[in-house]
């Protein structure tokens, strides 16, 4: 539905027009990490119209339905930015991850790596994993309660072919990247371990194939916040260490913040607004956005919230509303925000909201004539 | 909001182990609290600092068999610690009630809420069955619950998580107590929602005069509803005053540190988090002394060989640290005295 | 469960590994079975029972040498004498055959028929149920719907339609309650495997490209074997049941073999004469089927280790 290359923003910036070399880098296992510049300055990792309508059981007369989990969308991911993705419960944020990652398939779409699509002949499944991995939200359950931790890391590399002991010699330096050192970890199970070093633990297992690309599905959200702050920072060390490119989807406004340069706001399953992070914290153009960041609460014991930005609760990806999803909850729903969806349209370079009062042609009475 | 101050609330000295496991878990340790009538006061902290603890132990809800409890709580005047049986359960939902974390775990899933209000309206004020359907709408109305009349005959399942804890609400507030305790009643909540949750709360403080006790993790929580802010860490209060000095001027190592790791808008962004080093202890093998001393950058010898007392250092406003002469400043949050 | 020290966990804290250190000084852990088994050792009951099945196994591997006398030959003349009597502790059977010596005998058959079709259908139910599990959609759709096909049966009623079909004798016995067994093993490993293929782990290993063999393999079968294979256990016990059982009623072990719940099934006519006599077998079964449900149960607690 979207047009991404309108509202990428390139951070490395590069002039040149697009292009998508078909070359075979990304899958070399032995490549150097330490070269930050990019070799082409497209998007690293693309979604395209990604669909996910999950089928509801039941009803012998009358087809029940689905749970429209992600409808159409787009956006991409440039090499060396950090994108936010937030948004709250339904709306469709962690089945987005999963498709990314090909962890569920989508009803329809497409996810493309370096030009080519995720799944095909150009890049196989295979190749893809270890471009792209993810880190959960759930440290514990994201370790297998039998395996060691050093086992648990080198699983990943002895599958794509490595020898086991290099693999254990990778997963212990690893370890001791990620800040635990391996003589003391390498051999102890998950539940003798911390939140915060579990989570270590599933950084450096992530890690373990080299990827380009990291998923952090919440990853911090359950730690403390003493020891969020300590895997925050570890997070962007790696990052500039390695060269890496993160998603990072979180429901804490302040945290997405100071971690994203880019981020993406979903509402029950679309994307609302997306931008530049200063851009979009300071001069939000969607309602949703705006009310959300109203939500964060105040840190100045004089200057309380007096009143909730947006009364409700998040309704059910089921039965979405018509047209415009949020135009139940929004202030300044008019007619024309209940007949159609109003599709991304950019207000600045980089920043586009799907909002009819960004579109100038919309109809709304409050529809700007300067649409960038 | 306004606290007249006759405290209704007086814990002295409460000390809470646990003997089920492997070793004994000292969870609370020495906490002193008095709340005012009509006051709010946050307790803060991380996981295992004791604080879901100390609230619980208000209403005596730990298992007897695997608890050792010491120490005196007088509500009301009355020390609870040594109610029993028919009063017990007298004064749990009337004087004191609670609301918590899952409102699915507080609601009975195979009742309707209506149902539930009415049973403890019947049970505490020995309504009849009208006059209590009666009273369970008015409370539907007053935390804001669209539809009442038709949400009363809701299952909890049927109610979307902003709801459900607004009908916890209502439960906890049937019977008119004059003490509330809440146990993160927002940590679950979406961000729209937690904010209608915290201001509704606010709202029915005001409006009731309830006494409040907040326990959180989140310091914003703290900042928007509380008048005093306790800080706990590893089942020991470490700071406590008025919010505004607590948050503008906090004087104990770990307040500073967990105030100074919240990130500050964009002003951090492409720096590193100021970070606590060192992770939280372990309750069942705790340090002599101060408790934070291994992580603590002030720390000196002194902090290892005794628990420091708490220091009083403006009305109102104490820590317990021997440091505080290094800890005093005018801005707090801004500077980070710990890495 | 936390550290016994608070860990420095701040980054920059250890120094680059040096190739070759620190290999052979890894802290390891026990190992999950390490750990229950010493768990086990501290249960009183466990340990009681698990020695009183030893004591059987072992009287029943060394029945020839410790058995008084030979359990085949008897004597009419001196049928039905009670316990006590001299050169017969424990009595003679309906045909004048030594019971004790007929008891310790008949360990071994009423073992090997309570454990060996437990064990079979182990293998067989596991395969059936760890596959279904993971496949999901329309192969655990299949698959556990023939199986419960089985299940609709009571499990004595189809052990005796199979004996019946194939005819008396110990092997046939032996199938038909394997066959028995295969259904519940199967239902309890379809639905811990389930369980287990939601979690995070096995998502992050299905993320790195492994493919569905390996992942059950490294991933699901440790984790699952330990369930079922403590369910297979409380299986033991009725395996024996049901064996004897059959037995009693014509069915898989044929006199003159003794076995447990043939003898209970011959000595049924003595119940008014000698009625001590006719407890003693079942005496015997009781002890080990209990024995083998108080080891299932101290078993399964020593294996619930909440971190």
């Amino acid at each position: 539905m979207s047009d991404t290359a309108a509202i990428g923003v390139r951070p490395l910036a590069d002039t040149a027009a697009l292009h998508h070399p078909r070359g075979g880098e990304g899958s070399d296992p032995g490549r150097n990490h330490s070269d930050p510049a990019p070799l082409n300055p497209g998007p690293l990792l693309e979604a395209q119209g990604l669909v996910k309508h999950f089928p509801l059981k039941g009803g012998l007369i009358r087809s029940p339905g689905a749970v429209r989990a992600v409808d159409a969308v787009s956006f991409s991911l440039y090499p060396g930015e950090i994108l936010g993705i937030v948004g709250e419960s339904g709306c469709g944020k962690s089945t987005t991850a999963r498709l990314l990652m090909n962890l569920i398939v989508p009803t329809a779409g497409t996810v493309r790596f370096d030009g080519r699509i995720a799944g095909s002949r150009e890049l196989p499944l295979r190749a893809f994993r270890r471009q792209v991995q993810m880190v959960f939200q759930d440290s514990y359950a994201s370790l297998n309660p039998r395996l060691t931790v050093e086992e648990s890391i080198a699983f990943a590399p002895t599958v794509h072919g490595m020898a086991s002991d290099e693999a254990v010699r990778r997963a212990r330096s690893l370890l001791d990247r990620v800040g635990l050192e391996p003589a003391r970890f390498a051999g102890r199970y998950p539940h003798e371990l911390s939140g915060g070093q579990r989570q270590r633990v599933n950084i450096a297992r992530a890690l373990a194939l080299q990827p380009r690309v990291l998923i952090l599905d919440e990853a911090v959200s359950a730690l403390d916040k003493s020891i969020e702050a300590q895997v925050l920072n570890l997070l962007l060390d790696l990052k500039d260490e390695l060269g890496l490119s993160y998603i990072f989807i979180s429901h804490d406004l302040e945290v997405v913040r100071f971690v994203a340069t880019r981020v993406l706001v979903m509402y029950l399953g679309r994307i609302a607004e997306v931008g530049p992070t200063e851009a979009l914290y300071t001069g939000s153009r969607h309602p949703y956005t705006t009310a959300l960041l109203r939500s964060m609460l105040s840190m100045d014991p004089d200057r309380r919230t007096e009143s909730a930005p947006v009364a409700g609760d998040p309704p059910n990806p089921i039965n979405p509303p018509s047209g415009c999803r949020f135009h139940t909850r929004c202030a300044f729903a008019e007619g024309v925000c209940s007949a159609v969806d109003p599709a991304l349209a950019p207000v600045e370079t980089g920043h586009a909201a799907a909002c009819h009062m960004a579109i100038a042609s919309s109809g709304h009475s409050k529809a700007d004539a300067r649409a960038a | 909001m306004s606290a007249d101050h006759t405290p209704i609330l007086e814990i002295e000295n409460l000390d809470v182990t646990f003997t089920g496991g492997a070793k004994p878990v000292r969870a609370v340790a020495g906490v002193s609290l008095s709340l005012c009538r009509g006051e709010t006061i946050a307790l803060l902290g991380e996981s295992g600092s004791g604080k879901s603890v100390t609230l619980r132990s208000i209403l005596r809800l730990h298992p007897e068999r695997r608890t050792r409890m010491s120490g005196r709580i007088a509500v009301v005047g009355t020390d609870i610690m040594t109610l029993k049986g028919g009063a017990l359960s007298a004064f749990r939902g009337k004087t004191v009630s609670m609301i918590f974390q899952e409102p699915a775990l507080a609601l009975d899933p195979v009742y309707t809420v209506g149902t539930q209000i009415v049973e403890a309206l019947r049970k505490h004020d020995s309504l009849t069955k009208p006059a209590a359907r009666k009273r369970a709408l008015e409370l539907f109305e007053r935390v804001r619950i669209p539809s009442a009349e038709r949400r009363l005959d809701a299952y909890p399942h049927e109610m979307s998580g902003g709801m459900r804890q607004r009908a916890m609400i209502a439960l906890a507030l049937a019977c008119q107590p004059q003490i509330l305790l809440a146990d993160e009643p927002t940590t679950a909540l979406d961000a729209t929602v937690q904010v209608q949750i915290l201001l509704l709360l606010r709202e029915l403080q005001r409006e009731l005069g309830l006494s409040v006790i907040f326990v959180t993790h989140d310091i914003g929580v703290a900042v928007e509803v509380a008048d005093r802010v306790a800080v706990m860490y590893a089942g020991r209060i470490v700071e406590i005053g008025p919010v505004r000095e607590v948050i503008r001027s906090p004087r104990h190592p770990y307040t500073i540190g967990l105030l100074s790791t919240r990130a500050h808008g964009g002003r951090l962004s492409g720096k590193r988090l100021p970070a606590i080093a060192g992770s939280p202890p372990d309750l069942a093998h705790l340090p002599l002394g101060c408790a934070f001393q291994p992580r603590c950058a002030l720390a000196v010898a002194a902090c290892g060989a005794a628990v420091p007392d708490p220091v009083p250092l403006r009305p109102g406003h104490l820590a317990r640290c021997f440091r505080t002469d290094a800890t005093a400043r005018e801005e707090g949050p801004d500077a980070s005295t710990v890495d | 469960m936390l550290m016994s020290r608070p860990v420095a966990e701040g980054p920059g804290q250890a120094p680059g590994l040096a190739s070759g250190q620190a290999m052979s000084e890894i802290v390891r852990s026990p190992g999950y079975w390490a750990t229950v088994w010493r768990r086990v050792l501290r249960d009183p009951v466990a340990v009681g029972a698990a020695l009183v099945i030893l004591a059987i196994v072992l009287i029943a591997i060394l029945a020839p040498y410790i058995a008084p006398q030979d359990p085949y030959k008897g004597m009419t003349l001196r049928r039905l004498r009670p316990p006590g009597t001299e050169g017969f502790p424990l009595g003679t059977d309906e045909l004048g055959r030594d019971m004790l010596s007929r008891l310790i005998f008949g360990a071994r058959l009423s073992l090997f028929m309570g454990v060996t079709p437990v064990i079979l259908a182990l293998f067989l139910g596991s395969a059936i149920g760890i596959a279904a599990g993971y496949a999901g959609g329309w192969v655990n759709s299949i698959l556990m719907r023939t199986i419960d096909v089985f299940f609709a049966f009571p499990s004595v009623l189809l052990a005796i339609a199979l004996s019946g079909a194939l005819g008396a004798g110990v092997l046939n016995g032996l199938i038909s309650l394997t066959v028995v067994f295969i259904p519940p093993i199967a239902r309890v490993a379809e639905s811990v495997t389930t369980s287990v293929r939601s979690r995070d782990y096995v998502e992050a290993a299905r993320a790195s490209g492994a493919g569905p063999l390996t992942i059950v393999r490294v991933q699901v079968l440790g984790n699952v074997m330990g369930p079922i294979f403590v369910y297979g256990m409380s299986l033991v016990a009725v395996s024996m049941i049901l064996a004897s059982g059959l037995s009693f009623l014509g069915l898989g072990v044929k006199p003159p073999e003794p076995e447990w719940g043939l003898m209970l099934n011959t000595l049924r006519t003595a119940i008014y004469t000698q009625p001590l006599l006719c407890a003693l077998p079942g005496v015997m079964i009781f002890v080990t089927s209990i024995s083998f449900n108080m080891l299932t149960d101290g078993l399964r607690s020593a294996m619930d280790i909440k971190a």
